[in-house]
């Protein structure tokens, strides 16, 4: 699908309308947030200016609507992501039991610092906060998937088996359901 | 060890499905409140109960249902926050994984209580597929009658549905919660009105946690009376904890309040001791948000008493010498953590999460995370240790919403119990250039050193 011109397919718009009446007559804007995770998951893993302004066209809200959102929540990329966002989680429980070790390994297995893309486009990789997971720390999510218990060991064969798939992670796609 | 009432049956093959969730007493609790109970008499078995908010407030829950304006012509919501993201906790991502139906059975007979026609279940999107567990569960229970119109045959009708955050631990704050269901930024509102009068889409709403809907169903089922013979005090029922850091069992465990907080750590039934072999350094007993005890006043109060899980004992010598139950993120440091490393991460977690609202907390979380940064890459100055306790002081109590406070308390009580540590770090910056440098030279020596 082209990236200037967004359009969900028609089964999409039907899940879209399926939303939208989840809340009261008007409300439509409340469907923002899950309308905006299928568009990010259809249209290459990030929000463009043309994909925010489509949504805003769908839900009949201003496009600075859907801009101020998607700038605040950390789970909506205003950029382009590789193939497969990992993330890792870095706060305290997880730092405690070693999450500085995988970020460690993955930049060095990717060969590429926390933030950045690899050259081929497949990988970007990315701390962030807290994901739930402190029980079973150190962990990363890619896509809809937690990894946990992680050792750099394990995490690198992460990297090996994510690029084997060659799939685009998305958060709409689990394998657990 | 105590009854779980919880996670009775969480190891139950095939519980997150409907029918061997139904064959263990699930819905239950449906039956009895639409059958046999008007809404009332639900609230009022709730507030016998003395079941405080899970989610780490602590605050009477069925005094919280009472609030909510029923007066109001307008449409009632009971919105259930299932938003968990503060650093430690991970309860109520184990229970909706694992137990869906107990949240779905909640729902249905807290939101019969209220009123409410329409509910949501605010999900943080990270947990995209525990929505998708619970969504499976909710049409589960569509399909057996106990979603959608006239449930058990009775008038009432209640539509549930799961609405998806995406990244921002702001929307844990209720009125966060209620900005972004409503399709907007999480930002705090000012109250009042609270949520009780003004609400989603301005109308009366009740925002409860998942641990606190859940332990709605064995209210109902056993009676308000037996669940307040649980616990101890003012601290009823069970409560879940998520235990994490240096332990040999790191998990969620169901503890009935009241058990001392000893046992909890060093029994094989709980946390199973410190690993490695090591000794126990602090704790951090209900979230990131609480203050940190040192080892000797986690395990005993100032006055010498055993300190207990429960809302009281863990707050008993206020923030002098005590901290907070909180959500129950338990998160033990072994004599090998660096206290100051450690407080880096939470100050730097709630600078990213910071609204931005308000300035007190926009520019405060930045400026301690940045001198935090300094001192522990060994950059500091003596005075920043002072600095920091005086930027936190100027957050605590100057925002909208807990998050300031929350930013505040870890730093301000990280420097009351271990300020040494933060003397050491600025009189060795060559020690602490490896971020293992308690792991390198053990701390007593290092700190030894440091004297």
């Amino acid at each position: 699908m082209s990236s200037d011109k967004p359009t969900f397919s028609t089964e999409t718009l039907a899940l879209v309308n399926r939303i939208i009446a989840r809340y009261p007559e008007g409300r439509q804007k409340s469907a923002l947030l899950p309308v905006l995770h299928l568009a990010q998951s259809e249209f290459g893993g990030w929000l463009s200016p043309a994909t925010m302004d489509y949504v805003a066209s769908l839900l009949s809200i201003k496009p600075i609507e859907v801009y101020e959102v998607a700038t605040f929540y950390s789970m909506y990329n205003t950029e382009p992501v590789g193939n497969c966002l990992i993330e890792v989680c870095q706060t305290g429980p997880c730092w405690l039991r070693g999450s500085d070790d995988i970020v460690e390994h993955l930049e060095k297995k990717l060969g590429i610092k926390n933030g950045e893309t690899t050259a081929d486009g497949m990988f970007t990789l990315k701390t962030v906060e807290c994901l739930g997971s402190c029980g079973t720390a150190p962990m990363l999510q890619c896509g809809a998937e937690y990894y946990e218990n992680l050792t750099p060991e394990k995490a690198e064969e992460l990297v090996d088996k994510l690029r084997a798939s060659g799939q685009r992670s998305s958060y709409m796609k689990s394998a657990r359901v | 060890m105590g009854k779980k009432i919880l996670l009775e049956h969480e190891n139950v093959p095939g519980i997150e499905t409907f029918d061997v969730y139904r064959s263990k007493g699930g819905y239950a609790s449906v039956e009895k409140a639409l059958k046999t109970m008007t809404p009332d008499q639900v609230t009022e078995e709730v507030k016998t109960s003395g079941v405080r908010g899970r989610g780490g407030a602590g605050f009477p829950a069925g005094m919280k249902w009472s609030f909510l304006d029923r007066k109001s012509d307008k449409p009632r919501y009971l919105v259930c926050n299932a938003d968990e993201s503060e650093p430690g906790t991970f309860k109520d991502r184990y229970l909706m994984e694992r137990i869906p139906h107990l949240l779905i059975e909640g729902m249905i007979t807290s939101s019969y209580a209220l009123g409410a026609k329409t509910s949501y279940i605010y999900v943080r999107g990270e947990y995209m597929y525990v929505i998708r567990i619970l969504e499976r569960a909710i049409e589960e229970a569509r399909a057996a009658g106990f979603v959608g119109k006239n449930i058990l045959g009775t008038d009432y009708s209640l539509e549930l549905y799961v609405q998806p955050g995406a990244g921002a631990y702001i929307c844990g704050e209720e009125t966060a919660l209620l900005e972004s269901l409503e399709g907007k930024r999480g930002n705090p509102r000012l109250k009042p009105p609270f949520p009780a009068i003004a609400g989603l889409y301005a109308s009366p709403t009740v925002v409860n946690n998942v641990e606190t809907i859940c332990a709605v169903v064995p209210i109902i089922n056993n009676s308000g009376n037996a669940y307040s013979q649980i616990g101890i005090g003012k601290s009823t029922g069970t409560k879940l904890i998520s235990a994490s850091g240096h332990i040999n069992k790191p998990g969620v465990y169901e503890i009935d309040l009241g058990l001392p907080v000893e046992e909890f750590i060093y029994s094989d039934e709980y946390c199973g001791g410190i690993w490695k072999g090591r000794k126990l350094k602090a704790v951090v007993a209900g979230g990131s948000s609480v203050p940190i005890l040192p080892a000797n006043l986690i395990l005993k109060t100032a006055k010498g008493e055993p300190r207990l899980m429960s809302y009281e004992s863990l707050s008993d010598g206020g923030f002098a010498t005590g901290t907070m139950l909180g959500s129950g993120g338990f998160i033990v440091m072994d004599e090998t953590a660096c206290i100051v490393r450690n407080l880096w991460t939470f100050t730097r977690f709630y600078h990213h999460e910071s609204c931005g609202q308000c300035s007190p907390c926009r520019e405060g979380t930045g400026w301690m995370e940045k001198v935090l940064h300094r001192i522990e890459h060994g950059h500091g100055h003596m005075d920043d240790i002072d600095l920091l306790v005086d930027v936190a002081k100027k957050i605590e109590g100057n925002t909208i919403c807990p998050l300031g406070d929350a930013a505040a308390w870890p730093v301000a009580s990280a420097i009351r119990h271990f300020r040494d540590e933060f003397e050491y770090h600025v009189r060795f910056p060559e020690k602490v250039k490896n971020p293992k440098h308690f792991e390198i030279e053990p701390m007593e020596a290092a700190l030894a050193t440091a004297r």
